[in-house]
């Protein structure tokens, strides 16, 4: 599979890691060129040299993600700190690009499960955190 | 009618004061704290503290009723998520969204967002009116609707110029609206003339532009 992830954080340079390491295509971009670091970082090859790809790009640029492969791409994560950005340029995945699978990270719990509802596939940290302190804390 | 603005800066603020000033009810939302005291002093419960973009805020100011909500924040990927959220969700039936960065209007159109404000575009718009080089100058795009209305100015030896507006062989689908002549407008009737320097308003599906055109402006044709 070809997968493109947008957003080069913790969660996206993590999750982009580890499609690599499964033998997937991996492209990655993010605006801030520094973020490359995290591909690297613990690694004993470079990214590149492992086959991965690094663009950098604003997210609703539309060249930026023609260049990072999205005609190509069979999966798109939004991963920026971003809940808009990010449920923005994922709605312009699916409408415009039509990739098959598009996953799209939101902070935000009320956000987050309004557009699930709307078909987006959506993650929500804060979600998944509240309900493992809840089952911490109350012990249920 | 009731109308939520997201976002108090310079277009927000001024807009919440025309519309109190026409007796509207108006709720502001501003999401920096600063700006918000700033804003409150005038305003007062006018203007609430919080991010447009969370849905309880929205909730808070009273989406549910309003006839309209207008996304002015600085971020587009903001304004987008207010309108679709206020549109889709809460079913408000008139939006109005500011597109920051014009190279974003694409995305506006793509989600449904309608009208889309650009400062840049509206900017060009008034310079293609004052300095008109292609003979044409849109107006206005109704995209919903797919109807546009157009200005031309009658240019000397046209197959429009000295005609009655019956004769003048416009393509179906397009009607003269007004005619503006010696800086005064008029809607003409079927047996008025045209004449040279006239600037003539027509309403008309999209597309129709390269057939009307030559009819009032043949010389623009070859640019």
């Amino acid at each position: 599979m070809f997968i493109l992830i947008v957003g080069c954080g913790r969660v996206g340079s993590a999750v982009a890691k580890r499609a690599l390491d499964a033998g997937h295509e991996v492209s990655v971009m993010d605006v801030d060129p520094l973020s490359h670091v995290r591909l690297d970082i613990d690694e004993t090859s470079s990214w590149e040299d492992s086959g991965g790809r690094f663009t950098v790009g604003t997210a609703l640029e539309v060249d930026g993600l023609v260049a990072a492969g999205i005609e190509q791409a069979d999966v798109f994560m939004a991963a920026t700190s971003g809940d808009n950005t990010n449920l923005v340029i994922s709605q312009i995945a699916q409408r415009r690009f039509r990739v098959p699978r598009v996953v799209v990270r939101v902070s935000d719990p009320g956000r987050a499960a309004w557009y699930a509802e709307q078909g987006l596939q959506t993650i929500c940290p804060t979600q998944v955190a509240i309900d493992q302190a809840e089952r911490a804390l109350l012990a249920v | 009618m009731y109308v939520i603005i997201a976002g108090a800066g310079k277009v927000g603020w001024n807009l919440a004061r025309e519309l109190i000033d026409k007796d509207r009810e108006v709720t502001l939302i501003e999401r920096n704290h600063d700006r918000f005291r700033v804003v409150e002093q005038e305003l007062e419960h006018v203007v609430q503290y919080g991010d447009a973009t969370e849905l309880w805020v929205l909730e808070r100011a009273g989406i549910q009723r309003a006839d309209l909500v207008i996304a002015v924040t600085g971020d587009d990927e903001d304004n987008i998520l207010i309108c679709q959220v206020a549109k889709e969700k809460y079913g408000v039936q008139r939006i109005v969204a500011r597109v920051n960065n014009p190279r974003n209007h694409q995305h506006f159109k793509m989600l449904g967002i309608q009208p889309a404000v650009s400062a840049t575009q509206l900017i060009m718009r008034l310079i293609e009116h004052e300095v008109p080089e292609h003979g044409l100058v849109q107006l206005l795009a109704l995209e919903e609707e797919h109807l546009e209305i157009i200005e031309l100015e009658v240019i000397e030896g046209s197959p429009a110029a000295g005609k009655q507006i019956e004769q003048i062989q416009l393509p179906k689908g397009s009607l003269v609206i007004s005619v503006l002549r010696s800086g005064r407008g008029f809607v003409p009737t079927p047996s008025d003339t045209v004449a040279v320097g006239d600037q003539v308003l027509l309403i008309l599906d999209p597309g129709l532009e390269s057939q009307i055109t030559p009819l009032f402006a043949p010389a623009t044709v070859a640019d």
